[in-house]
């Protein structure tokens, strides 16, 4: 178990020294954000309607960014060939991994999703749910996305083909992250079951994507 | 302990490096992998550690310990050295020495063996060529674990270092630990056997 939690810790200080991936995914979600009222003119009702959609689509073509990179790195220096002679089952490393990406970007997007709140005209009241929906639904983010990134690891120009592979997948957990949106807003009974649908996809995610995400890496490690 | 290859055949992308191949290297030998690029030493090698499948044969730890996979007692340093450049030289030493679960005592012994302690706080992305290598290397020192595989170990190092490196393997062979190196130059290292792969291959 040490070896877990000395390579999530690995990978959160890699993070905090680069500094600018997770400036990248950041800026990127403040950028798409801000320029989708500019895009569909000043229509306070109609952006406020659509706020929690568009944050979240935003939300995940900004982890995208940085997820292409999860194996990446370690693949050209050489890192993974050791991590997998190591203690550590495959799986666990592919958890591991997962999990320190959930902390430096599917947190820090969370965090900023209700400044972004602002400009698209998000009801106050909807800040809670927005930010409780995003930390249930990113965990899932992370770890399906493990399984593109192990899949594309050694493609060239990985990253369009993980968003084309990946961004299907994510179907479920948007539809059930926006429908808790708007269960809440519109004080609806619905809220508790897709909110819970929401946590049951994150926690099934971080079961079962290390699995096939390890598969991915060990036919990559051929 | 032995490490025992049976009959392994391998194949990259179509065309058959080696075929039944079978050898055994006991604890405190070294079996040394020559022939000319492309012979299948790095396959043979990966093969050992476990990252690619034979097409047919095994290899096998004879008199190991029972409870740990063949690949979990191998260190294994391939062309590239796994250093993290943003990291520091220790960092990236106490990382793999931690991961790896090496004593703790070891990693300044590590360092100091491969003449990196004035360089621990240096981020790695700074150092050259060879003091990489060395870091790579050092790995080797940090955790206990009785095979060494190494592919072209001599890479980019000074004379000094090959001597370093020497002693160290052959520390460890004098500890009853046992060595798989491919290599082009003589290495000197102790009780070394040579194993040429690729002689039947056509010149062309």
């Amino acid at each position: 178990m040490s070896a877990f939690w000395q390579l999530v810790r690995r990978d959160l200080l890699i993070a905090w020294n680069e500094g600018g991936t997770l400036g990248v995914a950041l800026g990127f979600y403040l950028v798409v954000v801000a320029m989708l009222p500019l895009g569909l003119g000043p229509d306070l009702n109609l952006l406020s309607r659509i706020a929690p959609g568009l944050l979240w689509v935003a939300l995940l073509l900004a982890a995208l960014l940085s997820l292409g990179r999860l194996f990446e790195t370690d693949f050209e220096d050489g890192s993974l060939e050791v991590l997998a002679t190591g203690p550590l089952p495959l799986e666990a490393m592919v958890a591991a991994k997962g999990f320190a990406h959930w902390i430096t970007t599917g947190i820090p997007l969370t965090v900023l999703a209700p400044v972004l709140g602002l400009l698209l005209n998000l009801p106050l009241e909807a800040y809670g749910v927005l930010i409780a929906t995003m930390l249930a639904g990113t965990p899932a983010v992370s770890f399906i996305g493990a399984i593109g990134a192990a899949l594309t690891l050694r493609a060239r120009r990985g990253g369009l083909l993980l968003a084309l592979l990946m961004l299907p997948l994510y179907v479920p957990t948007l539809i059930f992250g926006i429908e808790a949106i708007g269960a809440a807003l519109a004080d609806s009974e619905t809220f508790m079951p897709s909110f819970l649908i929401l946590v049951a996809i994150s926690l099934a995610a971080v079961v079962l994507a290390p699995l096939a995400a390890a598969a991915a890496l060990r036919a990559q490690l051929q | 302990m032995r490490l025992v290859a049976d009959k392994l055949s391998s194949a990259r992308g179509g065309r058959d490096l080696f075929a039944e191949l079978s050898f055994a290297v006991s604890a405190g030998e070294t079996l040394l992998l020559l022939g000319p690029n492309g012979a299948g030493k790095t396959t043979l090698i990966r093969t050992i550690a476990g990252f690619l499948a034979p097409r047919t044969g095994e290899v096998r730890l004879e008199g190991g310990p029972a409870d740990h996979t063949l690949s979990e007692q191998c260190h294994y340093v391939g062309h590239l050295n796994a250093v993290k450049a943003n990291l520091t030289v220790a960092e990236n030493a106490r990382f793999w020495s931690r991961f790896l679960g090496g004593a703790r005592g070891r990693l300044e012994m590590a360092l100091k063996t491969f003449g990196l302690s004035a360089l621990r706080d240096i981020p790695a992305g700074y150092l050259s060529a060879g003091q990489k290598r060395r870091l790579g290397l050092a790995r080797l020192l940090l955790a206990e674990r009785p095979i060494w595989l190494l592919d072209e170990p001599a890479t980019s190092l000074d004379s000094a270092a090959q001597q370093v490196m020497t002693g160290a393997v052959n520390a460890h062979l004098a500890s009853g630990g046992l060595v798989i190196a491919a290599t082009h130059a003589p290495l000197g290292f102790a009780k070394s056997r040579d194993l040429q792969l690729g002689t039947a291959a056509e010149p062309a």
